[in-house]
């Protein structure tokens, strides 16, 4: 049986006259990772503002762990964890302290509170900083520190708003490592991102969220099956090779311009030989090769009929 | 442990950590009472031992002393994320403006507590009975929580912590323009108007009646009735603008 722990129906949202989220319908089943994928500005904040009782939403019903947000704010509270995009630490607490007071306010016991501060510090690879005023720490730490914070006192559930953001791919992948922990724990997460790339190895369902309205729903693999698979982009030194070229490959599409051939490929070591074995045989020289595997802008060309860039635009 | 007491013990390390707060706070008041006694003080011509004059005033200084590290602490919890980690637990929202009022108020009366000893050994003799100086301390910690919750008001209104630390000055320089360092009757034209009618004229005179024995029930009544309505604005303006901003 599985459960929900996050339910949203026809959620709206506007300041003043601009429209923020347009009839936002969510499931997010109990035990999983949930992410919400969207270029900046697609009202990913606010969907979790209102999920976390941040924002009131102007219409529409959310239930987070089986309370009404509206109505039983305070359940609610008692029962998430939230780490926003700016890391939400007392700069001038050392990192010991910063876990401390959250515990001190989770009610925990003075013994299970210093537990819990120990076992957090030595999880989170902290211990050594542990004396160290937090606005010492650099933004990996301080991401840790409060994802820490967050996990003081078990929350069931755990929203991240784009949490790797700005950190560098050692301390992302450390903290992809911390998420897939939590969930093997049973925890539920709700991620925002605006990269395919983490969302496809976190999620177990993923949401593509742009301009206030959800332009799709599903797996990772029921979504990129949406979207157009990767391609080959082949550039020639003149027409003469790139009509030579089009002749032999003839689901490519041309772009006579800047001698550019595009030709749909999954990107794999075989197809790949095979394609510039089939233009070796026919001694046509490809100036320049490069191999694009389908990105956050594919998914948008795709759903949208936009690019990413035009959206932040 | 109540969430208040948590946030204040949160709030008297960022205090402790703060060495130019605490400067402001006890050593400044202290300072300037020195400069004035013995500096400039011997220059006015004022009935009596001048320290027993300057010191009612420059206790009422130090209430507005503090007052600045206050807007900034208010406002940086405002503007800097971890507001947004309390906003989002189930602990009552009022804690955390309480214990900055609480906070204030007792850093304010520690720094009291030094400039009276300071100008004790300085010579300073109240008449005060017992009564009269519980009636002063009383009625400093009222000034001290009235203007502190205004000054919550104005650093949670201000948008960056470097205006918050200008929002407080008004309040800091209201005591000069008063009768705290010399009788308003002795000012020039315009000014001597201005301080007989602003707040802390009669606030300092109750507190310099208290203490040298011979209380004043107009300038008391007056006072009371400003301190009551500037915490009443701070208070209501402060959960207010909470509300807007958290």
């Amino acid at each position: 049986m599985t459960s929900s722990a996050i339910t949203a129906s026809g959620l709206r949202k506007a300041y003043k006259d601009k429209v923020v989220l347009d009839g936002i319908d969510l499931d997010v089943a109990a035990g999983t990772i949930f992410s919400l994928l969207g270029p900046n500005g697609a009202g990913k904040t606010t969907t979790v503002n209102v999920l976390t009782t941040l924002t009131k939403a102007d219409g529409g019903t959310v239930r987070v762990a089986g309370h009404d947000v509206a109505t039983e704010t305070r359940a609610v509270r008692a029962a998430i964890g939230v780490t926003g995009q700016f890391a939400a630490v007392d700069e001038l607490l050392t990192g010991q302290e910063n876990l401390q007071l959250m515990a001190d306010l989770k009610r925990l016991g003075s013994g299970e509170g210093r537990r819990v501060v120990t076992d957090l510090l030595e999880r989170f690879d902290l211990t050594e900083s542990a004396q160290k005023m937090a606005s010492t720490y650099s933004g990996g730490m301080r991401r840790k520190l409060d994802l820490a914070m967050t996990l003081v006192g078990r929350p069931r559930i755990i929203f991240l708003d784009e949490p790797t953001t700005g950190l560098d791919p050692r301390s992302r992948r450390t903290m992809w490592d911390i998420i897939r922990q939590l969930v093997a724990e049973g925890v539920t997460i709700f991620l925002t991102t605006q990269y395919l790339e983490e969302a496809d190895r976190l999620a177990d369902r993923i949401a593509v969220l742009d301009q206030g309205r959800l332009v799709a729903q599903g797996t990772p693999a029921e979504l990129k099956r949406q979207i157009p698979g990767g391609h080959v982009r082949l550039r020639f030194a003149g027409d003469l090779e790139l009509d030579a070229a089009a002749r032999i490959l003839p689901d490519s599409t041309r772009d006579d311009e800047d001698l550019i051939l595009r030709v749909p490929s999954d990107g794999g070591a075989n197809s790949l030989r095979a394609l510039l074995a089939r233009l070796d045989e026919l001694s046509i020289e490809v100036e320049e090769f490069s191999v694009h595997t389908p990105d956050l802008d594919d998914v948008f060309l795709a759903l949208t009929g936009r690019t990413n860039t035009k959206v932040n635009a | 442990m109540s969430y208040a007491t948590t946030m204040l013990g949160r709030n008297f390390k960022h205090t402790l950590r703060n060495p130019v707060a605490v400067f402001n706070a006890v050593l400044f008041p202290i300072v300037l009472l020195l400069m004035f006694v013995y500096v400039i003080g011997g220059a006015f011509d004022i009935a009596g031992n001048y320290v027993d004059y300057a010191t009612p005033g420059m206790i009422v200084l130090t209430i507005c002393y503090g007052l600045s590290a206050t807007a900034l602490a208010v406002n940086s919890d405002m503007t800097k994320g971890i507001i947004n980690r309390f906003k989002v637990m189930d602990i009552p929202r009022s804690a955390v403006l309480s214990a900055h009022v609480a906070e204030s108020m007792l850093r304010t009366v520690i720094a009291i507590a030094a400039l009276v000893g300071v100008a004790v050994t300085m010579g300073f003799r109240p008449a005060a009975s017992p009564l009269e100086w519980l009636g002063a301390i009383g009625f400093v910690v009222l000034i001290s929580f009235a203007t502190t919750w205004l000054t919550v008001a104005l650093g949670l209104s201000a948008k960056t912590p470097e205006s918050a630390g200008m929002v407080s000055v008004p309040l800091v320089m209201l005591p000069f323009l008063s009768s705290a360092i010399v009788p308003a009757e002795t000012m020039g034209p315009g000014v001597r108007q201005f301080a007989e009618y602003q707040p802390f004229t009669p606030i300092i005179e109750t507190v310099r009646g208290l203490l040298a024995g011979e209380p004043s029930a107009d300038s008391a009544i007056v006072a009371v009735i400003w301190c009551v309505g500037i915490a009443l604005v701070g208070y209501v303006w402060s959960l207010s603008t909470f509300k807007k901003r958290a």
